[in-house]
């Protein structure tokens, strides 16, 4: 009988070793998943993590969408994190991030068509607020009312893609855009676009925040107190009250961080690579961070990787649908699997798995 | 006393777990109506024995007998049929089932519920341990819960009852009625293996002891005619010397505490109510009362983990009674809560990280926010040196140190930071004797270079080894604080809340 021994010390081994592990089942799982439904295993596989990096006939487009695509991911996965290890849970990210494109385009468009170099600083503020003040509901809501900031946060999400599609359709509609829905095309406004800094790498403003975003993480973690009691409100609550930290500020900071960061890569989004507000701007970004997050064990350089290579499979699974016809169900399907292998694998570094007889107890 | 013939018969038994030897060629016999004491120090490997003999753990080598026969239980439920029953420390009891309910769960055949009352009102009348079997549980008292636990296995029949540590939780009259008990049942020829390391009671209570130390038999004695001192030295191996007290003129008063009333943030918790008391610089204030009785709240409103008014809790003249434990640490409190894993010590994190827990405000370890991970290292690495615990290193985690290492680190951590203020709860709770004293020396040192002290225990003798003053908890509400000297056993006893009503059982029996 398989039985698990509680190990004294996590193993550092099966820290670094799990994410690998999960990859590696994800790719036996998800070819199976590929070969039941009538593919080349092998073929999907490699359509999805080598084709859009290394195929001559696509690498040139999907290379640079690697960037665009782990960016915001990255940018909310860290802040999610900050609050995932302290025990605050932030499911509202896709909300967040809404509300901050909405708050950076409107702050932009407000003034149209003024021209100046401080638009778009002004308008990357006003998003980073916009996403911050979208997340003290729940963080509020939570301190003084004692809600579930998990219910919360999750339900403002579907508030905050109405107040977009209202927007789009509304207050941020491009009057010269013959009725259709959307807002001006704000890459096409020097003074408000988020352009690609060094041409075919996809690098834009976007991505050095997040860049920015995990090494502020990383230090602020391994060096700074305030990092330390974030971890220690999560791994021992009472024991974080001994040492000082005041829980309910602890969840209004973890919330603003997350919310910023949040409403950071919607501006950079809507102002980068989206380009206007329209009804279906997210895409789900929000949500992906979650896994994103755990992917990288809520370590910053953790989650630097984990960014990319759900970026990757995003592309990947892309092209898999357009090259091979996989249904799109697969390749969330397939998305599913790595956190679910990626969870499962985690217990191996605080537990180690013993064969033993059974015993009578 | 009748001693009778042999029960059982413990030959060569050994145990091993993975890293520790736990009981190495253990032997020594205990015959009918005999009370046999098991003595040793935590990790001594007394608890592996007795589970052995209750069924909960096999022996890898040796053999048992009892009466004469080969006995080797696989499970509790074998050595319940062969007449061994069990009162373990921690009671297995549900608080919202009344008593009767409560043992019936423990039974293999319960008899119908009215039935099963009459026995448990006709056994406690017959052994002095009275108990409505109506009662809910979470109503009862510490040792009303341990009486459920006695009935429970009296209503067996046993031949052998082992107690592990019973008196734990016990106030002085309550542990009176228990000891009657005992002997009553000793004396109808049941045998009872008593495992403590409370010395006086087993010089009171126990015909025989078998002294166990690193998982050996290193001594049997017959405890009647030893001093305590002499087998806490057979216990420990070494020769104690009890902690030097000097006469230091107290100061000014550097802990007031007046009027503090606050609700109890833990479920089931115990509000304190207009607690008061004053401790002076170089005064050690001990606060004794049963587990349960606002210990742990005093211990967070004193902290600074529980609020109260500002001028609820004064340190050094300053109100702080509003203000966090950040706050309080810097004024010079520093505190060491019972539980240490989980509430002094964050299990996961390395001793490195759990020095800096509640060592970063006093010591300086960070620069504007920055942790300086050398000096931390360095005040961690200290704190090992000094209360001697023993570790690899300080990278490991705090959940891999035994419980007597850990509460020494953390009793050390807060003794390291030159306090003006020290509140400690239960400070030698599972650690050996020879760490004890040392922990029990490093506190009156501390009192003797000025800091004042207050020491919440449950274990008298300890307090009145180290208090210059004594208060009891009872209800959330605390005693007028008196000087130890010239205070006897009764009027303690008395402060602690009496046998809860229960004095009088025995007279009438």
């Amino acid at each position: 009988m398989l039985r698990l021994e509680k190990r004294p010390s996590p193993s550092r081994f099966w820290q670094a070793a799990t994410p690998v592990l999960a990859v590696i089942l994800t790719m036996i799982a998800g070819g199976i998943m590929f070969w039941i439904l009538g593919k080349n295993p092998f073929e999907a596989i490699r359509t999805i993590f080598w084709d859009p990096l290394f195929n001559p006939d696509f690498a040139a487009y999907s290379r640079p969408q690697l960037l665009v695509k782990a960016a915001p991911l990255i940018l909310i996965a860290i802040g999610l994190s900050l609050g995932f290890r302290a025990g605050i849970w932030n499911i509202g990210a896709e909300g967040q991030y809404i509300m901050g494109a909405i708050c950076g385009a409107a702050a932009g468009l407000a003034v149209y068509p003024v021209e100046s170099r401080l638009i778009f600083p002004v308008m990357v503020l006003a998003g980073a607020l916009g996403g911050l003040v979208w997340a003290m509901i729940p963080a509020l809501l939570k301190t003084v009312f004692r809600t579930n900031e998990i219910l919360v946060s999750l339900l403002l999400v579907y508030v905050a893609q109405d107040i977009l599609a209202m927007m789009a359709l509304g207050a941020l509609k491009n009057p010269e855009g013959q009725g259709f829905p959307g807002s001006r095309n704000l890459g096409q406004i020097p003074a408000m676009a988020n352009p690609e800094l060094i041409a075919g790498t996809g690098m834009h403003w976007g991505v050095m925040a997040a860049f920015m975003a995990v090494i502020a993480a990383y230090i602020l973690l391994q060096r700074h107190i305030l990092g330390f009691h974030i971890k220690l409100a999560g791994q021992a609550p009472r024991a974080a009250r001994f040492a000082g930290v005041n829980p309910a500020a602890l969840v209004v900071l973890c919330f603003a961080i997350s919310g910023a960061l949040a409403g950071l890569a919607g501006v950079f989004e809507v102002t980068g690579p989206a380009g206007q507000i329209t009804i279906d701007f997210n895409v789900g970004y929000g949500f992906t961070a979650i896994i994103v997050a755990f992917l990288g064990r809520l370590n910053p350089i953790g989650i630097l990787f984990a960014g990319l290579l759900m970026a990757l499979t995003y592309i990947g699974g892309e092209l898999a649908q357009f090259m091979l016809g996989l249904p799109s169900a697969a390749i969330q399907a397939f998305q599913g699997m790595l956190l679910f292998f990626l969870l499962g694998t985690d217990l191996l570094a605080n537990y180690r798995i013993r064969w033993a007889k059974r015993e009578v107890v | 006393m009748t001693i009778g013939p042999e029960l059982l018969r413990v030959e060569g038994v050994t145990k091993a777990y993975p890293g520790v030897v736990a009981n190495s060629d253990v032997s020594f016999s205990i015959a009918e109506g005999e009370v046999h004491a098991l003595l040793g120090e935590n990790g001594a490997g007394k608890s592996t024995l007795v589970k052995m003999i209750y069924g909960l753990v096999r022996p890898d080598a040796g053999r048992m007998t009892l009466r004469g026969q080969a006995y080797a239980p696989a499970k509790p439920g074998q050595a319940r049929a062969a007449g061994v029953a069990m009162v373990f420390q921690h009671f297995s009891l549900f608080e919202a089932l009344n008593v009767a309910e409560n043992v019936a769960l423990g039974m293999e055949n319960p008899p119908p519920m009215r039935e099963l009352a009459g026995r448990i009102t006709e056994v406690s009348k017959a052994y002095g341990l009275p108990l409505d079997p109506s009662r809910m549980v979470g109503d009862l008292s510490a040792g009303e819960r341990q009486r459920v636990e006695i009935i429970r296995c009296l209503l067996q029949d046993p031949k052998l009852l082992i107690m592990d540590e019973p008196t734990s939780v016990l106030t002085p009259q309550e542990v009176e009625i228990l000891f009657r008990t005992l002997r009553q049942l000793a004396s109808e020829g049941t045998a009872i293996l008593y495992i403590s390391h409370k010395l006086e009671e087993i010089r009171t209570l126990c015909d025989a002891a078998t002294i166990l130390r690193r998982g050996k038999v290193v001594a049997t004695c017959t405890p009647r005619e030893r001093t305590a001192r002499e087998m806490a030295e057979l216990m420990v191996g070494a020769v104690l010397t009890p902690p030097a007290r000097s006469g230091v003129t107290k100061g000014a008063v550097a802990l007031q505490v007046s009027g503090l009333s606050v609700a109890s943030p833990i479920p089931f918790g115990t509000t304190l109510k207009d607690v008061s008391f004053a401790v002076r610089k170089g005064e050690v204030l001990g606060i004794a009362g049963v587990a349960g009785n606002g210990q742990d709240e005093l211990l967070l409103a004193l902290s600074g983990e529980l609020k109260s008014g500002p001028g609820a809790v004064q340190i050094a003249g300053a109100a702080m009674g509003d203000k966090g434990p950040a706050d309080r640490r810097r004024a010079g409190l520093v505190a060491a809560p019972e539980e240490r894993l989980g509430h002094a010590a964050a299990p996961d994190m390395s001793l490195v990280e759990n020095a800096l827990l509640s060592g970063a405000v006093r010591q300086g370890l960070t620069r504007r926010g920055f942790i300086d991970w050398p000096a931390t290292e360095h005040f961690a690495a200290g704190i090992v040196k000094d209360f001697d615990v023993r570790t690899p290193g300080t990278h490991v985690a705090a959940r891999a140190l035994s419980g007597g290492n850990l509460q020494k680190f953390v009793v050390g951590r807060e003794l390291s930071q030159s306090p003006s203020v020290i509140v400690i709860n239960q400070p030698t709770w599972g650690v050996d004797a020879s760490a004890a004293a040392a922990i029990r020396q490093a506190i009156l040192d501390r009192a003797a270079s000025g800091a004042a002290v207050v020491v919440i225990s449950q274990d008298l003798d300890e307090l009145l080894e180290i208090a210059d003053s004594f208060a009891a908890l009872n209800g959330g509400r605390l005693t007028v604080p008196r000087p130890v000297e010239g205070l006897s056993i009764d009027e303690i006893g008395l402060m602690m809340g009496g046998a809860h009503g229960m004095e009088v059982a025995h007279h009438a029996v």
